[in-house]
């Protein structure tokens, strides 16, 4: 049906003209333009698309900054060291500012022998083969995707050897230096070989009060038996806009864990679609979420069995505070023949404000008689009466509230069951309860 | 559980009796001419003798509907309908008084034989005596003729479009209930008509409840005064019965400050080829410490086994708990119709009122059913609780699309939810989209839903006591939806358990 002709908004435009304003002589240039095409046609996303019902990108963005530039990498490490979410960890480093890869920042020994990295930027000039492999998502229905290949500048390309085990855990830090707005946008290609293991780390940090935009593309694939973990941090600065997309597709018996942290930005939306692509394999997909102020904070998540035998479960909790906004989305399908699967998927939110929001849709979509599956879904406040125990036990009002609060996000922050990803998370989280006002 | 026997021993005679339903009366109708335009607005008004307010709200409904589009959300695919080759208005003719049940059509007579009421009611039904009138049929005359088992049903049979008889009239002018076709109401009590019409379900609703408010043909009106339970459960019978014509039944029932009433609505269609079309809306509104129960049982024509035929229910059902301390209870069984469309829903606007949603929704063969509820808490400490169970089997897909909000004030909103599905062979789809958005930290919700089949070891537990798997398939399926069972009312609580036996009929094995 032919739409009315629509006029664009003005982060529509500023897109537009950032996308115009490209150098033509890049050797994607056909690619990029087919995917901005297919953006710009239906242009961004609003409450009107079912997938993005409560997070209307049409009205929270309200404009696009201009691709950002790369920094001189001496004046990015005192912001990388300044903003480092896992600290206290050892492991190995791959850096990226503003969206570019930093050589300098980087650090791979110790990891070196099982895997092979290279940054995207170097593919891509030599054409752009790599970026068309994710067959998940059609770029018409996918604004952040389509976006993402329209502006994406660098990445990581890693591929972890056969059976390797990392001996530490590998992250990939984004850092956005500018002083003044910018966008950067990142597409990240992972190979993790049949019966390898790893940690992979993702985090984001920013600095406050910059109207910076980041667009990062996972892509993932989790080889035969395989076992990983990911964790995803984002602490973007409290101007920042958070595009992410998250797209693992999971082989036979592999076991594949992400974990979703959201505590930054002003607006965030953390997507995952998984295809489970073997039979018997298993994930654990959870998150914590927590936000205050004006935050908008969305996790949607996708579950693909197309397979027989695997499971799945889903596992999100959310602290929201002042007149932050929370969403979760999550959908499980089991597709015709994907007999004997498991869903399980459990949805928690507690609004610590009276004008705290919190909107849930998880939905099951199923089409194979012989599976098991469920959701649940909660909200409310504090439980009064935990509070009330507590104090007549002599424990202030506040910190009552902050433990409450730090317990019930724990239960999902632990599930990661690694010790010092679960302490930098944990403490990040107390770090949150501390910077929180008054009790009410 | 003689109950139990009862879907068995159907589930036996499913070999001959396939749509026990599936009759066709033929009978004289009055109809107006094919296509929908302003002058079929106006010929449906004028064989109401509506008044001029009347005739300009459903115009300006018509206006409203031609420049809305059909809703394309729900997950139901279904061949394009063209609004132009409908008939909108059908009345049964054989209407004139006759003397006795001999002189009375015997094609209705067998319709209501089928249906299942009672010898004494089809005389009222078919006009040979008024309710009050002494039957001929037996010797104690002088009291109102009784419902099934011994409890009192009064009974508007709407047959296609026109109400045909008003039963118990008299027994319930006495405490004051005013139980009648909504035509009518429409010229004796206009005023109460006109305050409340379309109050619950705005004419700019939806594009469904839109071209209902235009077209309508007739439904049930009921005004419970304050303070009075309504001394029997009411109950109507809708059927499509003419080709071709789409049934816009318009309800609205109405329990002033204090008052109680129960509604059944009991829905069968004879069996035939073409897709027919039903947009009906109902309207409920519950006035302070109010209370409203309305049970659906829904078995029209799902079409044949190839997915040919069947009804296209488009439902807009809103009950609006409008005073303080009300409250509205949606009950459905849902076994028919090829395509059913339909959310009862709960406006929660009075503090402390509440809504209740219990729902069986059984689809088979290619039926395609999206349904669901949305409670919507407004006032403060507001409670709802929604229990839904879907059967899906064949090769059918079957929906339940639900919305639980609590707006700013909603303090002390209280939900709970669970909906079950239960997957009955390989090829059917069970799906479950709940929304759930709080905007009140105070409110609080929980939602549980879980998807199934029924489990081998049930199954073979039956069996070893020597059940054939059909029996032991009804035995299960029964108790999985017995928390809604138990809710409906006892008319419907026997014909739900036969009807669960007929609907999964030739679904395993």
């Amino acid at each position: 049906m032919a739409e009315p002709e629509r006029t664009r908004t003005k982060a529509e435009e500023a897109l537009a003209q950032h996308f115009a304003e490209l150098s033509g002589d890049d050797p994607i240039r056909d690619m990029r333009t087919t995917a901005f095409d297919a953006f710009i046609e239906k242009g961004l996303p609003n409450r009107r698309v079912e997938d993005w019902k409560y997070t209307d990108l049409r009205r929270l963005m309200t404009d696009a900054p201009a691709p950002a530039e790369p920094v001189n990498p001496e004046r990015a490490r005192d912001l990388v060291d300044q903003a480092d979410i896992f600290a206290d960890i050892d492991r190995a480093r791959i850096v990226f500012v503003n969206g570019y890869f930093v050589p300098p920042l980087s650090d791979l020994s110790g990891v070196e022998d099982a895997l092979d990295f290279a940054s995207l930027g170097r593919f891509l000039n030599g054409g752009g083969a790599l970026l068309e492999r994710s067959e998940q998502v059609d770029p018409g229905e996918a604004p952040v995707y389509a976006l993402n290949s329209a502006f994406v500048r660098d990445g990581a390309v890693i591929r972890i050897r056969e059976g390797a085990k990392l001996t530490k855990p590998l992250e990939i830090c984004t850092v956005f230096a500018g002083n003044g707005p910018g966008l950067q946008t990142l597409r990240h290609q992972v190979t993790v070989g049949d019966g390898a293991e790893a940690v992979i780390l993702q985090s984001y940090v920013g600095p406050d009060g910059v109207g910076y935009h980041t667009n990062v593309v996972s892509d993932i694939r989790i080889g035969k038996g395989a076992k990983v973990k990911w964790v995803k941090a984002q602490e973007e600065g409290d101007q920042a806009l958070h595009l992410g997309l998250l797209l693992p597709r999971v082989e036979a018996d592999a076991v594949f864990d992400p974990f979703f942290f959201a505590a930054g930005s002003a607006v965030a939306r953390s997507e995952i679609r998984m295809i489970f692509d073997g039979e018997g394999a298993t994930s654990g997909i959870r998150g914590a979420t927590i936000a205050r102020g004006r935050q908008h904070l969305d996790t949607t998540l996708i579950v693909d069995h197309a397979v027989p035998e695997c499971v799945s479960q889903e596992f999100f909790k959310a602290a929201i505070d002042d007149e932050a906004r929370g969403v979760f989305q999550g959908r499980i399908n089991v597709w015709p023949h994907a007999q004997k699967t498991e869903g399980k998927m459990m949805s928690q939110a507690l609004l610590l404000s009276e004008n705290a929001e919190f909107s849930n849709k998880p939905e099951l979509e199923i089409f194979a008689d012989d599976v098991v599956c469920g959701h649940g879904a909660t909200c409310g406040q504090i439980d009064e009466e935990m509070l009330f125990f507590m104090r007549s036990r002599g424990v202030p009002a506040d910190e009552a509230e902050r433990l409450l609060v730090h317990a019930f996000l724990a239960e999902a922050i632990e599930e990661i069951a690694h010790d010092d990803v679960v302490a930098a998370l944990e403490a990040r989280t107390r770090r949150w309860l501390s910077l929180g006002g008054e009790v009410r | 559980m003689p109950a139990v026997q009862e879907t068995i021993e159907q589930v036996k005679q499913i070999d001959v009796d396939k749509y026990k339903y599936g009759f066709e009366t033929l009978i004289e109708s009055d109809r107006a001419p094919k296509g929908l335009d302003e002058s079929t607005v106006r010929f449906i008004s004028a064989k109401k003798g509506e008044p001029e307010w009347m005739t300009e709200w459903r115009l300006e409904a018509y206006r409203r509907w031609l420049t809305m589009k059909e809703p394309s959300w729900a997950r139901v695919k279904y061949p394009k309908i063209d609004y132009q080759d409908l008939y909108y208005y059908s009345a049964p003719k054989s209407m004139s008084g006759p003397n006795s049940l001999d002189e009375v059509d015997p094609e209705i007579l067998a319709t209501y034989e089928k249906l299942g009421i009672p010898l004494k009611e089809q005389e009222i039904l078919a006009g040979v005596r008024k309710a009050d009138e002494p039957s001929s049929l037996d010797e104690d005359s002088g009291t109102p003729p009784s419902g099934s088992g011994g409890r009192q049903v009064a009974v508007d049979a709407v047959f296609d479009s026109v109400s045909v008889a008003t039963t118990f009239k008299k027994e319930l002018a006495k405490a004051g209930v005013i139980f009648m076709p909504i035509s009518e109401a429409i010229r004796e009590y206009p005023d109460l008509v006109r305050k409340y019409l379309g109050s619950v379900v705005p004419v700019t609703d939806n594009f469904f409840a839109t071209l209902n408010s235009a077209v309508f043909s007739d439904g049930s009106f009921v005004y419970v005064p304050k303070g009075v339970r309504c001394p029997m459960e009411l109950s109507t019978y809708f059927r499509i019965n003419e080709r071709n014509t789409g049934q816009f039944e318009r309800t609205l029932i109405i329990a002033d400050e204090g008052a109680y009433v129960s509604y059944l609505e009991g829905c069968t269609a004879p069996m035939r080829d073409e897709n027919q079309l039903h947009a009906a809306v109902v309207e409920l509104v519950a006035l302070d410490d109010a209370e409203i129960k309305y049970s659906t049982v829904q078995n029209w024509y799902p079409g044949d086994k190839d997915g040919k035929g069947g009804v296209y229910n488009f439902v807009t059902k809103r009950g609006d708990c409008r005073g303080k301390n009300s409250k509205i209870s949606w009950t459905q069984v849902e076994t028919g119709s090829a395509i059913t469309w339909k959310y009862p829903s709960c406006i929660l606007r009075g503090d402390n009122s509440e809504g209740e949603f219990y729902s069986i929704a059984i689809s088979n063969g290619h039926q395609q059913i999206d349904s669901g509820t949305k409670m919507i808490h407004l006032g403060k400490n507001t409670k709802s609780r929604i229990i839904s169970k879907g059967i899906s089997a064949g090769n059918s897909n079957n929906t339940y699309r639900g919305l639980v909000s609590a707006h700013r004030k909603a303090s002390g909103a209280r939900n709970f939810t669970q909906c079950d599905s239960l997957l009955i062979g390989e090829n059917c789809g069970a799906h479950t989209v709940p929304y759930i958005e709080s905007k009140n930290a105070g409110a609080i919700f929980e939602h549980e839903a879980t998807t199934s089949k029924i489990s081998d070891d049930q199954m073979f537990y039956c069996q070893q006591r020597g059940m054939s798997e059909e029996e032991a398939v009804a035995l299960i399926v029964n108790g999985f939806a017995r928390e809604v069972i138990q809710k409906l009312p006892m008319e419907f609580m026997a014909e739900t358990q036969r009807l669960i036996g007929i609907s999964l009929e030739g679904s395993v094995g």
